[in-house]
């Protein structure tokens, strides 16, 4: 006898395991058993095999990998005995992951058992098919389904309604074949049956709207049935729950009346009586009463109900949210949520009720709660409702400030009255929980401030305040950082004082002070320190006298273990040290920043961080910070503004930011009409003005820059084949619609690399891969309006005069590749390059425009039923792609 | 779906039974269940028994020293689910006889055959306690 076998029993096994002290003992005792089951697995032992299962399942739970035990369930489920086939199947549910071939070999099995004579065994069939079936079992095994659906016990029908369920969604096209038969399950009397069928009826409406209508037609006189007797019935002990007879067949029904109500006048009138009935008949002392008349409210909002009706449904929603217990007052705000966008100004006669739900003790409540103010808010009550919000975000718990702070900005942003309010409001934010403020809301704050002239002493004296009471708020320091090294002579000398403001007594040192103090304080992560560098660089400008001071301050950084500072001490160093001649115009405020690309940028698209991020780099990174072209810099800001404008907008826009361009760069150009072709060339010949390419400052200009150029030439040149290198004379040939280029063509001759992506250009095909053996084409195509995608047609030609079999091609593309190969048209490659074969690739490069394509290819066949393996790098493929 | 797993575990988090009506990998399990058991076990006995977690709700009930928590999908009836775990251990009772721990570790397969009865796919099948236990007397009767 094999030594495994006896093995312990499964109480020992579990004891031992309990007996674990750490989790290492109990590692050990698992590994062990785990050993002992497949030794008796390989061994096919039979007497222990419905033990091994139950350990094993246990082992499952406990959260340790248990696939071996797959194949077991398989063999006791194809035994005869009842409890080794029970907990087989229980075994395949629990211990099954998504491996085909397994599910294909239960397949079989499943299909005996549904027919067996035994109803338990059927039903036991019935649910691992409801647990775990497949598209491909549920197009098998239908038919046995809906067969079962028509048996005469009741356990098998709800039990084959259940599998109907997870058979339509698996294949939706069969749910046609269920409509008559889930019709006929609410003519049912067992309440098994009734709630199994209320949920296939349910399943259907989603499925498709043919089901949806045929069981409106057929149903809604039998849900409405089903409601009635349910809620009618005496005292069913089986079914009763705290007084209530079966609340989840309440609960069920209703949400099937919910969707045949949905959007139809005359289903939802039949309703009217029976909702109303359940709505003020029902209970509300229990928790189960209140289960039915939440289900009941929700079914009210969502079916075209009477006002009268709605009325009672807001009311009672209004007795929940006053409730003590927590859990009415969650489904309570849950649901108003939802009845918000049926009646909003009921919703808001709860106003109050729902912001002390904001401070509630418990998170759930407040998380709620918050979402629901959040839709309250409007313009005429934000004022008042941005008060309490702030108010209560001062003692508010840690981790909640983060959900709070974010709500309250956003509200802000949205309906602020006037700038005034609003610099204030952020600011009462930022000094109470600076720490949690997200980078694009103080970004916001300042394109803003830049923007409100009046009110920048205001703001920057403000900042000054706030930032000696809360000097360890993050992003308040760095707002008020940005702003004294912009706006430091209106800290100082008291400019546009507003009414009502409470004069204040600054001196500059007191200003470089503050600034210092920024840059040393222990929280300051490295953002604030650049910005406070460059602060103090402004200021040594505006503040002439502080300037040996600042420059002290400086050189002290230069010292820095970080990079980024060092760099920026050093070249700010060399500004005050070497360039006085030009600091002062290095140094000027910075220029306004455009609100409405902003907003637009922000509101915009899937890039909103990107573009919030590129604000927050202009703001630290606006002034000089690279000496060897210093002054080419200083126009960098407002040029990636430019190019930022010509981004959003396609090519108008982009010709002006060409001009603008052409300006600069003192090109007398005569003007030009969306010429993509000349302002990609353009930013281009800026890239290499600017030397693009090194600092990640620069990296940063790089970005928006690849995107006009995706954008503008998506007009008017439709040929333009992606050339390595362009000259003047073969575009001019290539594309006469492009208007006159080539005063700035001869500027861009000898410019080797530039790179053109249209938006829907042809690729000449390549040879990716050529051996004597073999022979390997691509062919590109590319769709309108997907330039990242591009389709590749793989053609292989066999030159060698073998015929090859099992051919198969593989491809690997780097991480910012998304790649989809289809399968080849055939796997046999005949001789001598008579045929081929063809296989299309898709491929999407995430970085389009900023990286090439590259791909690495292996490719498998057999010769004479020999393996042969070539492999090979593609790294010729046409630019743009 | 509506419900997308019922997890019992004990005080100290250790899982006791599970099942899932969704396929989740190994890995995925034990941090979910890592996740959600800190979550709901270090909440105080008057607050609320629904928490928000990622795209769902776990609805949980403590008995003694037991916990029961049901991930459900979100436009599930909260209340509804309280409901349904005290019928699961009611069920539970009628059979083990005042369950406890120990009496699900022990028979775990027994407490899945009753779960089996009550949730197929995550849908409840059927509420009658006499319904769900006949197969497992039948089962304990013959062998």
């Amino acid at each position: 006898m094999n030594p495994f076998s006896s093995g312990t029993r499964l109480r020992d096994m579990i004891r031992a395991i309990r007996a674990c002290k750490t989790a290492a003992e109990e590692r050990a005792v698992v590994r062990k058993e785990c050993a002992a089951i497949r030794a008796a697995i390989s061994e096919n032992d039979q007497d222990y095999r419905h033990r091994n299962l139950a350990k094993l399942m246990f082992i499952h739970m406990l959260g340790y990998p248990t696939h071996f035990g797959q194949m077991e369930c398989l063999k006791l489920i194809a035994s005869a005995d009842f409890p080794e086939k029970r907990i087989g199947y229980l075994g395949l549910m629990l211990l099954l992951d998504e491996r085909q071939e397994v599910l294909m070999l239960v397949t079989n099995s499943l299909k005996q058992d549904l027919n067996h004579s035994n109803q338990f065994i059927v039903g036991l069939a019935l649910c691992a098919l409801g647990n775990i079936c497949s598209a491909e079992m549920a197009r098998d095994l239908a038919p046995e389904v809906e067969r079962l659906l028509q048996s005469r016990d009741p356990n098998i029908k709800k039990k084959a309604a259940l599998c109907s369920i997870r058979i339509i969604r698996k294949v939706p096209d069969l749910a046609e074949n269920f409509m008559g038969p889930a019709a006929g399950l609410l003519k049912e009397k067992h309440h098994g049956v009734l709630i199994a069928g209320v949920q296939l009826c349910t399943d259907l409406c989603k499925a498709s709207t043919e089901a949806l209508q045929y069981l409106r037609k057929n149903c809604t006189d039998g849900s409405i049935r089903i409601l009635r007797d349910v809620s009618n019935s005496p005292y069913a002990p089986e079914y009763d729950i705290s007084g209530i007879t079966d609340p989840f067949l309440h609960i069920r029904v209703l949400k099937l009346m919910r969707m045949l109500g949905q959007g139809d006048a005359d289903a939802s009138e039949y309703m009217n009586d029976i909702l109303a009935q359940v709505a003020t008949k029902t209970e509300s002392n229990k928790n189960a009463g209140n289960a039915i008349l939440y289900e009941c409210v929700e079914t009210i909002m969502g079916i075209e109900a009477t006002s009268g009706l709605r009325v009672l449904a807001i009311n009672i929603l209004g007795r929940f949210l006053s409730n003590r217990d927590n859990n009415i007052r969650y489904v309570a705000l849950n649901m108003l949520m939802k009845a918000f966008t049926v009646d909003p100004q009921a919703v808001q006669r709860h106003r109050s009720t729902i912001l002390e739900c904001v401070k509630d003790s418990d998170a759930s409540i407040r998380k709620r709660a918050l979402e629901l103010v959040y839709l309250l808010v409007n313009e005429t009550n934000v004022q008042p409702l941005t008060k309490e919000l702030i108010d209560y975000l001062e003692v508010s718990e840690q981790e909640f400030k983060e959900d709070l702070t974010a709500k309250i900005c956003s509200i802000i942003e949205k309906y602020s009255p006037d700038k005034l309010w609003y610099i204030d409001q952020m600011l009462k934010v930022l000094s109470e929980a600076g720490n949690y403020v997200k980078d694009d809301v103080w970004h916001a704050l300042i394109v803003v401030v830049s923007n409100a002239s009046d009110l920048q002493g205001y703001t920057v004296r403000s900042l000054y305040r706030a930032l000696q009471s809360s000097p360890e708020q993050e992003s308040l320091v760095r707002v008020a950082v940005w702003c004294i090294g912009e706006y430091g002579e209106m800290l100082v000398n008291n400019v546009g004082v507003l009414d009502g403001e409470e004069p204040i007594t600054v001196t500059e040192s007191d200003a470089v002070d503050v600034v210092e103090a920024a840059l040393r304080h222990h929280s300051s992560d490295i953002t604030t320190r650049a910005m406070s560098l460059i602060s103090l660089l402004k200021l040594s400008s505006r503040f002439p006298p502080t300037t040996e001071r600042i420059r002290e301050i400086i050189t002290h950084e230069k010292g820095s273990l970080l990079l980024e500072l060092q760099q920026r001490s050093i070249e700010f160093h060399a500004i005050i040290q070497k360039h006085q001649n030009i600091k002062s115009s290095l140094l000027e405020r910075m220029p306004v920043l455009d609100e409405s690309t902003y907003v637009r940028k922000k509101v915009g698209s899937s890039d909103a961080t990107f573009s919030a991020d590129k604000t927050g780099q202009r703001v630290s990174a606006g002034t000089p910070v690279n000496i060897p072209n210093g002054v080419a810099k200083q126009q960098a800001a407002p040029l990636v503004d430019l190019l930022d404008l010509s981004s959003d907008d396609v090519p108008v826009a982009s010709s002006s930011a060409t001009d603008f361009l052409n300006d600069l760069l003192g090109v007398d150009l005569p003007s030009q009409s969306s010429s993509g072709v000349v302002s990609t060339g353009t930013t281009d010949l800026l890239m290499d003005l600017l030397s693009i390419g090194t600092s990640p400052v620069q990296n940063d200009l790089l970005a928006p820059d690849n995107h006009t150029s995706s954008v503008a030439t998506s007009g008017k040149i439709p040929s333009v084949s992606s050339p390595p290198s362009v000259k003047g004379v073969a575009l001019e040939t290539k594309s006469p619609q492009a208007p006159g280029p080539s005063p700035v063509l001869d500027l861009l001759d000898g410019l080797s690399d530039m790179s053109f992506s249209d938006e829907n250009p042809t690729f000449p095909s390549i040879t990716a891969f050529q051996s004597n053996s073999l022979k390997i084409t691509f062919t590109f195509t590319k769709q309108p309006g997907k330039p990242q995608v591009t389709q590749i047609k793989a053609s292989f030609t066999n030159m060698s005069s073998n015929t090859y079999t099992d051919f198969l091609f593989q491809a690997a593309v780097p991480k910012f590749v998304q790649l989809h190969l289809d399968p080849a048209s055939s796997n046999i490659l005949s001789a001598s390059g008579n045929g081929s074969i063809t296989q299309t690739l898709s491929v999407t490069n995430t970085q389009h425009g900023q990286k090439a394509l590259a791909m690495r290819i292996r490719i498998a066949y057999k010769v004479n039923n020999q393996d042969m393996l070539e492999q090979g790098q593609v790294n010729n493929f046409p630019q743009g792609l | 779906m509506g419900i997308r797993f019922v997890l019992l575990v004990n005080k100290q988090g250790q899982t006791r039974l599970a099942q899932y009506y969704e396929y989740l990998t190994l890995d995925e399990r034990r941090a979910l269940e890592g996740e959600i058991v800190r979550k709901c076990l270090a909440r105080t006995e008057h607050q609320c028994s629904f928490v928000e977690h990622r795209n769902y709700k776990v609805v949980y009930r403590r008995y003694a020293s037991l916990f029961f928590l049901v991930g459900v999908d979100n436009d599930e009836n909260e209340l509804a689910i309280l409901e349904f775990i005290h019928l699961l251990v009611e069920t539970m009772d009628r059979h083990f006889g005042n369950v406890c721990e120990l009496d699900i570790m022990f028979h775990l397969e027994k407490a899945h055959f009753m779960l089996e009865e009550m949730v197929m796919n995550g849908c409840i099948v059927e509420t009658n306690k006499q319904n769900i236990l006949t197969p497992i007397q039948l089962m304990d009767k013959t062998s």
